[in-house]
């Protein structure tokens, strides 16, 4: 057992920094930086999404033959930490890491021609429509309806918490395509340009005070059947297996260490009046500090199974159940660090890019949004309480 | 970067794992509970002809210079079974601490003792003033003609009626009166002025507490020369702290197993307990508490040659961990076997006690926090 990466995977390391020392730029880390949502904005990540595309690093999970580096898992491992050590934006998740896998896994060689090459050029820009106002941790019960005819679906309903619905030009959906006994039969995972006529999105303001999020609503909506991914009634299974994508996006510790860093560098500064000398404060940050250790060498650990060609399991979920609760902790101390400070309010966005200067330093800007907009860190993509449910199934076997 | 199991690591695992089942059943911890002497000698035999007691000791001084990864699967598999022998005591502290400070003759003298099992030690250092601060010693140690007088007092010496000899820390006066450097010196257990307390130990085993009074010792009594010693004895408890972790693990990961056991077959309400979701997510909390405590026992045995900082933050920051996660699991666990959880029947309150003995041991989660804190400095640092 060693915890340190061999000469080879040292290397590599020294590629990606000296990659990003030359690519991201100092308006990329300063976007990112001021990016209380999620997400980052499109054209901030998107500009990212393009200089991995030179490289060659474009998408990271995907296969060799569809444009992937063939990187080992602790390459992959080696890639993330990286990126979020120094700060880089987020690429459109919803393209390269969740609906890149599943073209690939049950796509047609058409829709694999057509959609990968886009995916990781960064023309396309893709959201995902899953969730309906009825159907939420129940997703199965969704009631979007998809009716044949012809050559095309017509699509009739309507999605909800839908990000960056408001930028895509593509939506993968799960919609019903049939009443079957078992509502899971009935669903179709279909691909849909969202300039089609009869898509209007509503924008939703979260409690942070970013449009992250939207309702869209489909009326009459022609998409073509040769759009399906897959076999119509077995949408589910892709999107289960998307989910899985989403849940273990594999490697958190990384990220969530910067954001730590950046909470003790605030506490450590004079802006804060030295917040750290706050004992209690001060222990805090270690026990988050500590969990981040746990949650990283959990993730070396499913790293190092992957690497030898095991099955780590059902861990995906205990990993995205953790993830979540210690990014909340994260931006919770951040509005105790920042004190008073935290009461002033910047209602324009985006914030790195504001026309007045604010009112308290600057680097301080995100950390309340962070904090209220991450309330949803539990709730997207399964409720934790959704998650504790599938490790009792998958992992106690109950 | 590699944290699979090679192939030695994965015999040793199986043929301890194998050795605990057949060995220590529940019937025979009753037993051991009222016994003065706390552990079996013939298992201590074993243990020595399986290697174990050599384990960690450097080739060159007649061991297996094994590390703390090996030990860790040893201390789990311990955990299990909750074993009573003074494993801690004699080989992760005490020969920890003799390779670390002993001279070349100390070494030759003692060690392969401890290998072939003669010599079982115990570590007293811990004193009612200091709590769990390793630097605050008012043992002393004085020079004389003929070599050394101790006194002073300390408390929860692990193993310290079973020891041929203990390892006592003391500070060393400096020839006008003032207490000095930190020195560790062997007293024979049966030295005159050396009075023990022994105690049956929460969770298994026995302590003692030490009276020391006019102790005098030869000159070869001090561990090496005269430098100070708290750098190795804080690696030494940093080490200690890795082992406790992985037998904690192996403790909370038995309670969940009889715990997800008993809530599958125990029916209320004419369904079992764990058609209920409360229950579920219970367990489901439970299970994921085992998992990070697996993960920080290995980080620390992983980091344990790393820079002392190093080393004693990860050992710091696992002990604060695991203790925490142990003491949810553990409380669950007699939670969700309901009253029966709260007798002496089952063996789910034996296991309990030994994670309480476990938080106990160096200091809690919270005393362990405020160490991790204060070794800081480089918080979060990528």
């Amino acid at each position: 057992m060693d915890l340190s990466f061999n000469a080879e995977e040292r290397a590599f390391e020294q590629e990606v920094r000296d990659f990003i020392a030359a690519n991201l730029t100092a308006e990329m880390k300063r976007a990112t930086a001021l990016t209380p949502s999620v997400f980052s904005d499109p054209d901030i990540g998107m500009a990212w999404q393009r200089a991995l595309h030179k490289k060659g690093w474009g998408a990271p999970g995907w296969p060799v033959e569809h444009g992937g580096p063939d990187w080992t898992p602790a390459q992959r491992w080696i890639f993330e930490a990286e990126c979020a050590r120094a700060g880089a934006p987020n690429v459109n998740v919803m393209g390269v890491k969740m609906v890149g896998p599943v073209i690939i896994g049950f796509g047609s060689p058409a829709q694999k021609n057509f959609y990968l090459p886009r995916i990781l050029s960064g023309e396309d820009y893709w959201c995902q429509g899953y969730s309906e106002p009825g159907s939420g941790s129940d997703l199965a019960s969704l009631k979007t309806r998809a009716v044949r005819d012809g050559d095309d679906y017509v699509v009739n309903g309507t999605k909800i918490w839908t990000t960056h619905a408001h930028h895509a030009n593509r939506m993968f959906a799960l919609v019903r395509t049939s009443e079957t006994e078992r509502q899971q039969d009935g669903i179709s995972f279909i691909l849909i340009d969202m300039k089609s006529p009869g898509i209007t999105t509503r924008p939703i303001l979260t409690i942070g005070g970013d449009h992250e999020v939207n309702q869209v609503f489909f009326d009459d909506v022609r998409v073509p059947v040769a759009n399906r991914v897959g076999e119509e009634g077995k949408g589910w299974t892709y999107g289960k297996y998307l989910l899985e994508f989403e849940r273990g996006s594999g490697i958190a510790s990384a990220k969530l260490r910067d954001a730590l860093k950046t909470v003790s560098d605030l506490a450590r500064s004079d802006a804060t009046g030295r917040a750290i000398d706050d004992p209690d404060i001060a222990v805090r940050m270690s026990e988050i500090e500590v969990d981040i250790d746990t949650l990283e060498m959990t993730e070396l650990r499913v790293l190092s199974a992957l690497q030898t060609g095991q099955n780590p399991g059902a861990v995906s979920s205990l990993l995205k159940l953790r993830v979540s609760e210690i990014r909340q902790a994260v931006t919770r101390l951040g509005v105790e660090v920042i004190g008073h400070d935290g009461l002033y309010v910047e209602p324009m966005r985006p914030l790195y890019r504001l026309n007045e200067t604010p009112g308290i330093p600057e680097e301080m800007l995100p950390v309340v949004p962070e904090y209220l907009n991450g309330r949803a860190y539990t709730i997207f993509g399964g409720s934790s309480e959704i998650q504790r449910d599938i490790v009792a199934k998958m992992v106690l076997g109950l | 970067m590699d944290l699979t199991l090679s192939d030695e690591q994965r015999l040793l695992r199986e043929s301890v794992d194998r050795f605990v089942k057949e060995t220590y059943t529940a019937d025979r911890r009753r037993r051991l509970a009222n016994d003065t002497a706390g552990f079996s000698p013939e298992i201590w035999k074993r243990f020595a002809d399986l290697g174990w007691l050599a384990l960690p000791i450097a080739e060159t001084d007649g061991g297996l210079g094994g590390g703390a990864v090996e030990i860790g699967i040893l201390m789990e598999a311990f955990g299990r079974g909750l074993a009573c022998e003074p494993y801690l005591s004699t080989v992760v502290i005490g020969a920890s601490l003799i390779s670390a400070c002993g001279t070349k003759a100390q070494k030759q003298a003692l060690l392969p003792k401890i290998a072939e099992g003669s010599l079982v030690l115990a570590f007293a250092h811990s004193e009612r003033q200091a709590r769990f601060d390793l630097a605050d010693v008012r043992t002393t140690a004085k020079k004389t003609p003929d070599g050394w007088r101790l006194d002073g007092h300390k408390i929860a010496v692990l193993d310290g009626s079973a020891a041929g000899q203990i390892i006592v820390s003391a500070r060393i006066d400096d020839g006008r009166g003032k207490a000095g450097r930190l020195g560790l010196f062997l007293a024979p257990r049966s030295a005159p002025g050396l009075a023990a307390r022994d105690f049956a130990r929460l969770g298994g085993g026995r302590a003692c507490n030490l009276d020391l009074g006019d102790v005098r010792l030869s000159a070869d009594a001090l561990l090496g020369d005269i430098s100070d010693v708290l750098p190795a004895i804080e690696a030494a408890v940093d080490r200690a702290m890795a082992a406790l972790g992985a037998e904690a693990v192996g403790i909370m990961q038995t309670l969940l197993d009889q715990t997800l056991e008993y809530t599958k077959m125990r029916k209320q309400f004419g369904r079992p307990l764990s058609a209920n979701q409360v229950i579920r997510h219970r367990l489901a909390d439970m299970a994921m508490q085992c998992d990070e405590a697996r993960s920080m026992a290995l980080r620390a045995a992983l980091m344990i040659n790393a820079e002392p900082v190093e080393r004693s933050r990860a050992a710091s920051g696992a002990k604060a961990k695991i203790g925490k996660c142990a003491r949810y699991v553990a409380e669950q666990s007699v939670q969700l076997h309901g009253a029966m959880g709260v007798t002496e029947e089952l063996d789910i309150g034996a296991y309990f006690k030994r994670l309480l003995a476990f938080d106990t041991l160096f200091g809690g989660s919270a005393h362990h926090y405020r160490r991790h804190a204060a070794l800081g400095g480089r918080a979060a640092q990528a």
